[in-house]
Parts: C-alpha cells; structure tokens; sequence
C-alpha cells in the first residue's frame, strides 16, 4: 500500500465555504493508507505547491490526492509539483471537490462535508491503484500541409517555408490566390488584388520548401499530431504525404443568390452577387474592368447596392454578420462612381460596421467624396419594370417608402462555408460550428488552433474575414506550426488502452469500434494491439471487449471497483 | 383518392363558386371528397386576433373531426388553410399550448394526415401531367396572370407550401389548361383584404394598384386560390375578372359549369370573345 498525502484546498471561500474543510482534512487522516493530510487557502498557489512538495520530502509520500477544483484546471500543475519533487507525476490525482461539490450544494454544508469525503476517498483508492507512467514520445514529421492556396494559405505557407520547413500547398483549383483572386481591388486603398496576390504566390511558387498540388484533395487523414498521414488525390492519383501539422485554410463561399428570391437572383440577370460585380470591376474579368448591365451591356446610370441581402437573418439559417460586406459595398459604389461619374449608387443597409483601421473614414469618404446615398432600411422586392429593375425598400431614418428603377443591382449575399468545408471537416474530426464554420478551440485565447491537436485554422473557413484578418491568421497558424516544429521532441498523453493478450480473442470488434484508428489485430499473434500515440483515451474498446481483454492504464477494472467499495463503505 | 373536406364560411357564400367548381373538378378527377360532418368556423375571421385560446381550439375541433377519417384534409380557402396550419405546428411542435388545445376541445392529436389546399391535391398529388391529358377545350388565347396573395403561402415555416417570394405552381397549372400564363411582379403583394371593413381606402388603394399592374402584364382576368383575394379583388373595381383556378380546370375539362353567374364582374363575355363559353 502506498503511502498517501492528501491536500485539501479552500479555494478562498469557494470550497470552504459550503465544505467543512478542517473536518475533511480530520477525516481524511484516519482514512486506510493516508499518510498525511493538511488543508490550505490555495493549493494551487507557490505556497501551496511547496506544501505538496515539502510532505513529499519529510513523510516519504509515493501518492498525493489533491482535493480541489475539477482536474480540468490544475492537473497539469500539480503532476507537475509532485513531479519536481521527484514524483512519478500519475501518481498523482486531482479529487474534485469544487465543481462537483460545493459549488452544487452551497444550501446544505453538512452533507456537502460528508461528499466531500467520499469523494476523496474514491480518490485515495486509485492513487493506492496507480502505476507510475511515462508520457509516450511522439516523432514529429517536420513538414506541414496547408488545404487551401487562398491569401491565408499562401501566407501559412511562406510563412513555414521561410523558417526552413517543407510545406505541402494543397489547392482545390487550377491556380492559387481563392477568392481574393477574383476580386478587383482591395478597400481602404484600391490596390489591385491581382498585383498584390501576384507577389504572394511568387514568394511560394518560388520556395524550394513548398510543393503546390493543384487541383488537388485531401482525400483521407490519419494519424495523429506530429504524424499525419494525409491521402492527396491530384487528377486521379492519389499519393500519401506524412505531415507533422495541418493549417485549415479553405475559405467562403457565397450563399447563392438563386435562394433569394425576393429580390430575383434567381431569375433577373441585371441582379448579380458582390462577387459578380468585383468581375465586373476585375481588369481581367468578362467586361474587362468595364460596369455593365448583363442583361444588354448598357452602361448603368443607377445602382442599387443590397447590404445584408441574406446576413443578420434567422429565417434563412445566417444569424450572422457577414462582416466584410459593409466595407466592399462602399468600395464598390465608390469603383462605380469612379467610373460612371454621373451615376447614381444606393446602398441600402440595416447598420454600418466599418469596424477597422482606416474603415469608418472609408466609408464616410464614399458618403461625402463619392456622394453615395446611403438609405438606412431593408429591401423588400426587387421586379422588372420597364426594362429597369424596380426595387422596393424604406428609408426607416425618414420613415418613407423609398422606390428606385434601377438599371443593375448588387447583393452582398453572405459569407458561407466552402461546400467542401463539412467532408474536410470530418476527414479530420475537426469540430464544425451550426453554421459549417471551422470551430476554433477557444474563441478569445486560441483563435487559430482547432480542438484537435496538430490541426490548425486560418481565414474564412473559421468565420467570415477579410484580407487582412486572412494574413494574420495565416501567420499565426504557422506560428504555431513552428512552435510545434521547433520541439525537441512532443509527448503524448501516457493514459492510453492496452490489451492482455491473454484474454483476447482477436474477434476485431475493438478496431471496428475505435474512433481513432489506434487499434489492429496483430498480422502474427492474431490479438489486438493498440497504437498507442493515436489512442484518446476515451474507453469505447473497453466497452466493446466481449472478454474484458481491453483495460485503461490507470483505470484498470480492479482501480475502478475499489473506488465504488470506498463509496459504498462510506 | 379519397379525402375529407372542409369548406368553411366563405365557400357556402361569397365564395360559393370556388365550392362548386372545386367539387365538381375533383369529382372529375377522381377524387372522392367526405364533408367532415359538424364542422365549425376556423375562427380567421377575428378570433386569431382576439382569443389564442380560441383562435386555436376552433381549427384543433376541425383536426379532431379531420383525424377520424385518416385520410388528408382539403381545406380550399386560404385563410382556413393557414389556421389549420399553424393550429397543426402548435400541436405537433409545442407540448405545453398543444395539451392545453387538446384538453380544451377534448381529443388527442395523433396526426397521420395533411392539411392541403386542393393547389397542392392537384397540382402535386394527381399531376399537371394527368390533367393536362384530360383537358377537352384548351383554354387557348386566354391571357392570366396568377394571384396568390398572402395566406396561401406564408409564412413559410407553417404553410411549408411554395417559395413565399415566387410561387409558380399556379402558372403552371393555367399553362397545363393551355391558357397563357404571364410574367408580373405583384402575385404575393397584399390586396388589403384583411383592411376591407376598417380601411376601405387602403384596400381600394391596393386592389386598383394590382389592378392596373395586371393589366399592364396584359392580362384579361386574374386568377386565385383565396376567397378572400377574389371578393376583395372583385368588388372594388368593374374591368378585371376575377377567377378561381378550380372554375378554369372545370371550364377547361369540359364540365357543364353553372357557377359563372355568381361573379360580380361576368366573366362570360370575356370568354365568349375566346370562343370559351356559350
């Protein structure tokens, strides 16, 4: 039996004040092989940590309970404690008496104390049940693939490749650039799109590091952090890469114009997309940069530009703000009067969000320099009338209806997920949020990192963006990739299933049930073997094993029926 | 085919054309239609603005009386529709105000049958294929254009009928008569309808607007599925014959039609021009 301490942390009042700490502590002392028990503020504080330690030195502890908040939180701090104390860190447990205690129980104190104590004890019994662990060292394939050769992409790319690393560039189409490649100009400036993306996939076509695959689909992904095994078909060959990372960068799509029927993109050709019309503007689009109506090619003497033409609107499944729609829309209206001086350009909006450096006085420069006529109100229905397209809206800041015979208009329908984005997204068992979207791992602290560890996010597929946010977000991921490649060496997690051969039959249900594909019947022995760097941890085997072959390492079947014998004896 | 079938207020008065020239058409086409005996108002009129309670247990009654046949329900007035619609969300979708309904008007709700406007029983379920093969006089050179209001098709999430924005069922249903369909822009616009008693200005407003649109698509009568739509649109103005679909099918399936003289504005003299009526 090992010789157990148990820490019991007040957590200021969080703990202590529903859970009778010092009678827990009390308690605890008399428990079968604790050793040693003490309570403090917080355990989780300097002092704290050099409590754990000190008793580890002076009692000669081989196992610590410390009873605080849920292992979520500090696990890794105080298995790192005990380990500079010179302990295996996994004989070390976190009881969780906070989340599951007392902050659920905060009427009763009593029967919260004695919770308390069962819990714990539970606790004591796996510690006493724990072998000593090693974390499982993991090789890292130096090398990353990036899906998606849009502006995130290539900045993903040249970012790792300037740092000496290989890149595999995966691009869907014919060339690189995505969508920035179709647009005309970019705003604050109207810079060519064309001149300034020409530079970036210079600077990548160029680098030795990178080998660009075009026309190309990630078909399959196994493996796991450090040593992906990504399947790429490229016309019908399908060649298998081993990448260390992934960089997630495979952009929007416009949601089509065709479901919005109100306003006749379905069936008007002068009612065209914000897409559509950066075409337009694009010097190698189909009118060679020329505004035309592309019904008959007349030059339009009045535009009417649709913000919000499907965003901020439940009923069509986008709650959301499309974001970047308020800036290109101005960018536009101010590119058509550029061109046709004497023109007229409405914007209709619901609210302006010019939310950026330099974006608000863009948008008043379209208002003021550019004399666009901006209309606060939605547009109801847009029809033909005489060869014009009559559109319907109000003006809710005058409280008027307002009517326009337009000849061309623009709707700057939202931002969705590439229709590739849902098949990727299971390919790599990253998270996708109601929308489709990329789900990122944290929406403040880890915008660029998925949940899955070694897949990293950048650009639109995460949420709508623009350039800008694109490029930061590009870099950002290769950051990450680098900090990932710059390692010595990356651990895995060492609470992995394993198998007694002994007990097994070899009847494969294991490696059907394994999510991760971190099981196989061994071509000789005819058991199953676990891949132990791809294993979770999350015990679908266990439960499949028809003859309990299957066991986790610090949750063996004999750990987990001590712990419910300390519940019933208590 | 057999279904039940719910006539409400209008189609025994104002409306009673759309009665006839719906029954005989689906006599026609095969479709055996059972009265739901005892049935009471759908409370569109003014209980859907008054009582929730009521505006939800007088359709819950009709549903009751509609569940017993298990076969689907007609309902060919729009505004009856729409309150069997939502009254049929309410009871599906939402337990607690569901339940109450239910103890309200004594039954429970165990659905297995739809609610349809005899557009959808034609269009959809027997086909403008087999229509079109059984049509004897082609209603040739008579131009239409398609008026759906409002109830008919919205809101969506209830009615789950056509694209709210731009039905075309109608249009293709004349077209299947071999009359002439044409292009307007006003075929969900409001006609006022529900204003008629307390804005008569505003509905003769829209009514003389949709009107005039009508006429300049070129057409020589418009067409509806709403009684609502047809009276409004009818007794506002004198030029524009106003026309249920179901009188067309008959008209153009060579039944004996009787309902004609109902119309405020006769469509007869129209339809003599086009060799399309005695």
């Amino acid at each position: 039996m090992r010789k157990v301490g148990v820490f019991v942390c007040h957590c200021g009042r969080n703990i202590a004040g529903t859970v009778d700490v010092e009678r827990v502590t009390e308690a605890l002392r008399s428990y079968p092989g604790v050793a040693y028990s003490i309570d403090y503020l917080y355990m989780c504080s300097d002092p704290g940590q050099d409590l754990i330690k000190e008793a580890i030195a002076k009692r000669d502890l081989d196992g610590v309970v410390v009873a605080a908040c849920s292992p979520a939180m500090h696990e890794i701090t105080f298995r790192r404690t005990v380990a500079a104390a010179g302990l295996n860190p996994y004989l070390c447990e976190v009881a969780n008496i906070r989340e599951q205690c007392s902050w659920v129980h905060r009427d009763d104190m009593e029967r919260a104390t004695l919770k308390a104590i069962q819990i714990i004890g539970t606790i004591v019994e796996k510690v006493h049940h724990d072998e000593p662990l090693v974390p499982l060292a993991v090789p890292i394939a130096r090398r990353a693939l990036i899906i998606g050769g849009g502006i995130a992409g290539l900045q993903a790319a040249s970012d790792i490749a300037a740092a000496g690393y290989a890149v595999i560039l995966v691009e869907r189409e014919e060339r690189l650039g995505g969508r920035m490649a179709q647009l005309s100009g970019t705003y604050l400036n109207f810079d060519s799109t064309a001149d300034l993306l020409s530079e970036k996939v210079e600077v990548v076509t160029r680098n030795p590091h990178i080998t660009v695959l075009t026309r190309a689909q990630v078909e399959a992904v196994g493996g796991y952090l450090g040593d992906f095994k990504v399947k790429v078909r490229q016309q019908g060959n399908d060649k298998e890469y081993e990448v260390g990372a992934i960089v997630v960068a495979t952009g929007y799509d416009l949601y089509p114009k065709e479901r919005l029927s109100e306003y006749g993109g379905e069936r008007y050709p002068d009612v065209i997309d914000g897409l559509e019309f950066e075409r337009m503007l694009s010097p190698t689009g189909p009118t060679a940069g020329e505004v035309r109506c592309p019904s008959d090619g007349r030059v339009p003497q009045e535009v009417v530009f649709v913000q919000c033409a499907g965003s901020r609107d439940p009923e069509r499944g986008v709650s959301y703000c499309s974001k970047i729609c308020c800036m290109y829309t101005a960018k536009q209206a101010m590119m058509y009067k550029m061109q046709v001086p004497q023109g007229q350009a409405y914007i209709f909006y619901i609210d302006i969000r010019a939310l950026g450096k330099g974006y608000e006085e863009f948008t008043q420069r379209a208002m003021e320099e550019h004399r666009v006529l901006y209309l606060r109100g939605k547009v109801s229905k847009v029809f033909p009338q005489d060869g014009k397209m009559m559109v319907w809206g109000a003006d809710t800041l005058s409280g008027k209806r307002v009517e326009v015979a337009a000849d061309l208009v623009v709707l700057a329908t939202p931002m969705v997920p590439n229709a590739d984005a849902f098949g990727l997204a299971q390919k790599l068992r990253v998270a996708t949020d109601e929308y489709g979207f990329f789900s990122e791992a944290h929406p403040k602290l880890r915008p660029v990192e998925s949940l899955t560890a070694g897949v990293y996010l950048a650009g639109a597929c995460q949420a709508p963006k623009d350039i800008p946010e694109a490029v930061t977000q590009g870099g950002a991921a290769a950051a990450k990739v680098l900090s990932l490649f710059s390692q010595e060496k990356i651990t895995h997690d060492p609470i992995v299933a394993a198998v007694d051969s002994e007990l097994c039959a070899g009847c494969g249900i294991c490696v059907e049930v394994c999510p991760y594909e971190a099981r196989e019947i061994h071509p000789l022995t005819k058991v199953a073997v676990v891949k132990e760097v791809l294993c979770q941890g999350c015990g679908a085997c266990l439960v499949a094993c028809p003859n309990k072959a299957s066991h986790l390492r610090n949750f063996a079947p004999a750990q987990i029926m001590a712990m419910i014998e300390a519940l019933e004896g208590g | 085919m057999r279904f039940s079938y719910y006539p409400g207020c209008s189609l025994q008065a104002t409306a009673l054309e759309y009665d006839l020239s719906t029954r005989a058409v689906l006599q026609r086409l095969g479709v055996e239609l059972i009265e739901i005996p005892d049935w009471n108002c759908c409370g569109a009129s003014s209980a859907h603005s008054l009582n929730e309670t009521l505006a939800l247990a007088l359709p819950a009654r009709i549903l009751a009386l509609a569940q017993k046949e298990e076969v689907d329900l007609i309902a060919p007035c729009a505004a009856c529709f729409n309150r069997l619609k939502t009254t049929e969300k309410v009871l599906r979708e939402d337990p607690a105000r569901g339940g109450k309904i239910e103890r309200v008007v004594g039954f429970k709700y165990v659905g297995g049958f739809e609610v349809r406007p005899p557009l959808d029983l034609i269009g959809n379920l027997i086909g403008l294929e087999r229509l079109h093969n059984m049509v004897q006089r082609p209603l040739s050179g008579l131009r239409l254009v398609a008026y759906y209001g409002c109830l008919l098709v919205r809101p969506p999430e209830v009615v789950q009928f056509e694209d709210p924005e731009n039905p075309q069922l109608l249009n293709r249903l004349l077209q299947a008569l071999g009359a002439e369909p044409l292009e307007w822009s006003y075929a969900t616009d409001c006609c006022g309808g529900s204003l008629a008693l307390t804005r008569g200005d505003l509905a003769k407003t829209l009514v003389t607007k949709l009107v005039s649109k009508a006429q300049e698509a070129g057409a020589q009568a418009m067409v509806t599925a709403c009684p609502l739509c047809q009276v409004n649109l009818e007794m506002r103005q004198e030029e524009m014959p106003m026309l249920y679909f179901t009188e067309l099918i008959g008209l153009a399936l060579g039944i004996d039609e009787n309902w004609w003289g109902k119309h405020l504005i006769d469509p007869r003299p129209l339809l003599r021009t086009l060799d399309l009526s005695d």
